[in-house]
């Protein structure tokens, strides 16, 4: 089983990548569960969505306590989100930051990428998640980036769709040449 | 095929599939995804022959729901929580009718204090009204729910609340094998009510009953529910048959067989109790624990519940309502059907509100019930503090 949570804030896209890598899981044939914190859903409120991915069913509904990796869509909520607890030893950390970020993580493989610089970039919007899966299946190896492209194609339509899977292959180009 | 989607649209695809005539919501908080998500199949044509009524309160979606199924007409609609109790005076009338009725309930906590998110407190408030209800594990579970749904009610003549665990799975996206068509309709025959409202042939229904008859009725009430308990069964077994997976049914057990201490519960907390119980027999190497879903819990399986446990010698019923000043609800159900038997019989509060359920929490409480009542994770300083200001400020 691998364990994501994903921290940012209302109005980015947080619970939508959840889901996206949840598809994207689903179509690599895998099990995968995808829910959001259950916060109520305000424009600029801490948001927390979970997915988990595995070969076995998945039946457990806690919270993911116990991260394999984490991906923080917004920095500012790092700490009061506690964004990095329970992380698993040798984790992933992906930060949206276009600078690299100090964190006191001794264990776990950190990744820092200028998410919203690419989408707006990209896009034309500030929405950083589908570049971070982008990103996210290059770090991690979990998803491939075809399948982050498909899911993408399932959430959006039309040119958003796919300036959305530009943003994708670039964030997974960039992060493979980096990594 | 297979899909993976968000509980609230696997359902809303599972009810197009039944070919509801009418579907009747209103679409505010705290209604869930599963109406919006119907009202799209019906305008993008993938669901025909359906009439989609907006309304402008719960009290008016299950009123139209009542007034199409009197018509003769397969009725849907959807709530939650407070859209519930909104509803109460009619659901009392859609049993009392005898009307198949179709509802899901996205199982949320009632107000105030204001809370949206998950418990059972609502289902709990309609258990005595004479409808049937049924409780999903999962989201798979959830749509084949809906399927046999409208097969069970039509056959008893009473309606049937579907319940999923609002948020837990309404807004949980995971894999969910749907049926075909032309497979949903081998399975579930059109509509052949037995009566219809007919302005051609114009009588009265709900009219008034003596108190020289009123009691027959609701005895016969009673009749159907019992009755409904064979047909849940029945129907169980043949969407197995058809669709090879087991969904529904009156209860499921899960590694009962020799199992010292057996947990019961309803919902998709049954998920992480699975996973705990797994986790327990695997570290003492024998199977020590085991599961009991309640799964129809109106009518009350009692003989079969009786007939899984008889053999525990605890059980521990974990349930997300409560009785205030009295107790556990589905745990007191669960001892009048083990009664005469040597059962210690443990209540775990769990989950009011969406308190947040851990497999940590569950292996404690399984492996050490510290009392025979307990609130799961229940912050005990807070309770302190404020019990210690509410008899402060009581002035006697």
């Amino acid at each position: 089983m691998f364990q994501i949570r994903i921290h940012g804030r209302g109005g980015q896209g947080v619970v939508t990548a959840a889901e996206m890598l949840s598809i994207a899981a689903f179509l690599e044939g895998k099990d995968a569960q995808a829910f959001p914190s259950f916060g109520s859903e305000r424009m600029g409120a801490p948001v927390v969505a979970f997915c988990r991915i595995s070969e076995k069913e998945i039946r457990s509904r806690e919270p993911i306590l116990n991260p394999d990796a984490v991906i923080i869509q917004d920095k500012t909520v790092i700490e009061s989100a506690r964004a990095f607890d329970g992380i698993v030893d040798n984790g992933f950390v992906l930060i949206n930051s276009p600078e690299d970020i100090e964190t006191d993580l001794n264990n776990a493989r950190v990744k820092c990428i200028g998410a919203t610089e690419i989408a707006l970039e990209q896009v034309g919007r500030p929405i950083p998640n589908a570049v971070l899966l982008g990103s996210f299946a290059a770090l991690t190896g979990v998803i491939k980036i075809d399948s982050v492209i498909k899911a993408i194609n399932t959430k959006f339509s039309g040119k958003i769709a796919e300036k959305n899977v530009k943003a994708a292959q670039v964030a997974y180009e960039r992060t493979l040449g980096e990594v | 095929m297979l899909y993976q989607l968000e509980g609230s649209q696997a359902v809303a695809r599972a009810i197009a599939l039944c070919r509801p005539e009418v579907v009747c919501a209103y679409p505010i908080t705290p209604q869930t995804h599963i109406v919006e998500g119907v009202g799209e199949l019906v305008r993008s044509g993938q669901l025909e022959n359906c009439q989609y009524l907006n309304v402008e309160s719960e009290m008016a979606a299950i009123s139209v729901a009542i007034g199409s199924e009197a018509a003769g007409v397969r009725s849907y609609t959807a709530t939650s929580s407070q859209g519930l109790l909104y509803m109460m005076e009619a659901v009392y009338n859609a049993s009392g009718l005898e009307l198949p009725i179709v509802m899901t309930l996205g199982n949320r906590a009632i107000g105030a204090p204001l809370n949206i998110w998950n418990d059972h407190t609502d289902a709990m408030s309609a258990r005595d009204a004479g409808w049937l209800m049924m409780f999903a594990e999962n989201n798979q579970e959830a749509a084949d729910l809906h399927i046999q749904a409208f097969k069970i009610a039509e056959t008893v003549k009473c309606p049937i609340m579907v319940c999923m665990d609002g948020f837990i799975l309404t807004h949980a996206y995971e894999k969910v094998d749907l049926p075909e068509q032309s497979e949903v309709d081998e399975f579930l025959p059109p509509y052949e009510p037995a009566f219809a409202l007919n302005p051609k042939n114009p009588c009265a229904i709900g009219a008034m009953v003596p108190t020289t008859e009123f009691m027959e009725v609701r005895y016969l009430a009673h009749l159907r529910q019992l009755e409904a308990k064979t047909v849940i069964e029945k129907v169980g077994r043949e969407f197995s048959a058809r669709f090879k997976r087991n969904s529904g049914g009156l209860i499921r057990t899960y590694h009962t067989e020799g199992a010292e201490t057996i947990i019961v519960a309803m919902g998709s907390v049954l998920g992480s109790i699975k996973d705990t119980v797994d986790d327990l027999n695997r570290a003492s190497g024998c199977n020590k624990y085991g599961v009991m879903s309640v799964v129809s819990y109106r009518p009350f399986p009692d003989e079969q519940i009786r007939e899984a446990l008889r053999n525990a010698k605890r059980v521990i019923v974990v349930e997300k309502a409560f009785a205030l000043g009295h107790g556990g609800i589905l745990s007191r159900e669960i001892e009048l059907a083990l009664k005469g038997l040597d059962i210690e019989i443990i209540t775990v509060i769990a989950g009011l509100g969406g308190r947040v359920i851990t497999k940590t929490m569950l292996s404690e409480v399984f492996q050490k019930p510290k009392d025979k009542l307990i609130f799961l994770g229940l912050r005990e300083d807070v309770i302190r503090q404020e019990y210690k200001t509410v008899l402060d400020e009581r002035r006697v």
